[in-house]
């Protein structure tokens, strides 16, 4: 069984109805024992790194995520929930999750004629290219397209945490994985059958 | 290397009268299409990039959205989706962004309520709040309309356009009403003005009929975003029903998705 950590901020249910086209049954739960218990961990998430974070604590979620992320159960953040995954943001003060050698940036694009149209937040569709084998992208061979909703995007400390980038003025970390943790920036959840494959890749595979 | 890709998104705007699926002409005369579900279903299938579902009951009539409706629908959709109709209220707008929806649209109270629009934003994020624009031309002059069209206000749809993003929205729908199940192109003027007043991304909609039309609307309207209604829902000149969308391959070889 998944279970979708609730602190609050996110859209868990698009996940859940997601696992159950899958055939995966999934909880919503803030409840630290529920997580221990769980096969794999998804870390949903909508809104600023601070308040993530902050209402990660208020829970006192942040121990039992890191302790279950050390025992090597799977966790996948999604978008800001990937962001928390990393050490620290921009966008905010306080410290992340650190589980993967990373930091959230904001896009900066230089003046150039070409990057004067791209907004942010990046919104929309884009496709990504693959950067390593892993269990999470199983099957993938089509060029996969993803739907992203961000002003921040990983960047990693080392070539070896990148699983997938992206093209937005330049390119960047659209998926990042450490052991058995992964990020997705974008919303597989609201991806068709190409993030649907991505959460049945997580649940059945990793 | 991830290549440089350029998807504009192209959007059907599904349009709800007390449960059933239907379509307007100039916000009026609606004709009966089906079950809403079911063409959600369909557009699922056909991997649209985004949807935009408007319950016109719920703003005519001043009552809740219909949430029971919304998470069936939401159930079957996996792509984004936006909602808009009788919103008035916090606590409306975080359900519906708990059930699947991740932009809550809103008109009326954009107008009668400003602070909601600035609160939701807040709280919610810019990406999360678009502001409905309906436009509607008198006497020469662009005048915007709440309350399903049926009430126009003093305020130019550039002038609000920009209101709204001083609010603190992250994104304009800009609707004709006059071009509205009209199926006669995009009144380009008017999406241009309102795409020139804000920095924020502005979705087009009202008059679509035709590929040519959505490119149109996105190089000569400097839309970011396309919808339409009719032309998703009818087909043909005898207007039969039928839920459909251009394919990946049109939309490619016109030059759209690059």
């Amino acid at each position: 069984m998944v279970a979708i950590i609730d602190y609050g901020l996110g859209n868990s249910g698009s996940i859940v109805n997601m696992l159950r086209v899958i055939g995966e049954r999934a909880i919503i739960t803030s409840d630290p024992e529920k997580i221990e218990i769980a096969d794999q961990l998804i870390l949903p998430g909508v809104g600023a790194f601070d308040s993530g974070m902050s209402e990660l604590e208020k829970r006192d979620l942040i121990p039992v995520i890191q302790k279950e992320a050390g025992l090597g159960k799977p966790i996948l953040g999604i978008c800001l929930g990937m962001q928390l995954l990393g050490r620290r943001s921009e966008e905010g003060k306080k410290e992340g999750l650190s589980l993967i050698p990373f930091e959230s940036v904001r896009f900066h694009f230089d003046d150039r004629e070409e990057e004067k149209s791209l907004k942010i937040p990046h919104m929309g569709w884009n496709t990504t290219a693959i950067k390593q084998n892993k269990p999470l992208l199983n099957g993938i061979k089509e060029i996969p397209r993803y739907y992203f909703v961000h002003s921040y995007h990983a960047v990693c400390d080392s070539q070896e945490f990148v699983l997938m980038t992206c093209d937005y003025g330049y390119e960047f970390a659209a998926a990042v994985c450490k052991d058995t943790i992964y990020g997705v920036q974008f919303h597989p959840e609201k991806s068709h059958d190409f993030g649907m494959k991505i959460l049945e890749n997580f649940v059945r595979k990793c | 290397m991830a290549e440089r890709y350029t998807r504009p998104r192209i959007i059907p705007v599904l349009l709800i009268d007390d449960r059933d699926l239907i379509k307007t002409v100039q916000f009026k005369n609606p004709v009966y299409l089906g079950d809403p579900v079911n063409a959600v279903k369909i557009f699922n299938r056909k991997r649209i990039d985004e949807m935009v579902i408007l319950d016109i009951s719920a703003a005519r009539r001043n009552t809740e959205p219909d949430f029971e409706l919304l998470e069936d629908i939401s159930s079957q959709a996996f792509m984004p989706l936006g909602y808009g109709g009788g919103i008035k209220n916090i606590k409306q707008i975080k359900k519906l962004l708990s059930i699947g929806y991740e932009k809550v649209i809103i008109n009326t109270e954009l107008v009668k309520n400003p602070d909601l629009v600035r609160e939701a934003a807040e709280l919610t994020g810019s990406q999360s709040i678009v502001a409905s624009i309906d436009a509607k031309l008198v006497d020469g002059e662009y005048k915007c309309a709440i309350c399903d069209g049926r009430k126009l206000v003093n305020i130019s749809p550039d002038r609000l356009a920009k209101r709204a993003e001083r609010l603190g929205v992250g994104e304009i729908l800009i609707n004709s009403v006059d071009r509205d199940g009209r199926r006669n192109g995009y009144d380009i003027t008017l999406v241009k003005k309102v795409s020139g007043a804000v920095s924020i991304p502005v979705t087009a909609c009202g008059g679509a009929d035709s590929i040519e039309d959505l490119k149109r609307v996105l190089v000569e309207g400097g839309a970011h975003a396309a919808a339409g209604g009719s032309m998703f829902v009818f087909y043909g000149r005898w207007k039969a029903v039928l839920i459909t969308a251009p394919s990946e391959e049109e939309l490619i070889k016109e030059g759209i998705y690059q």
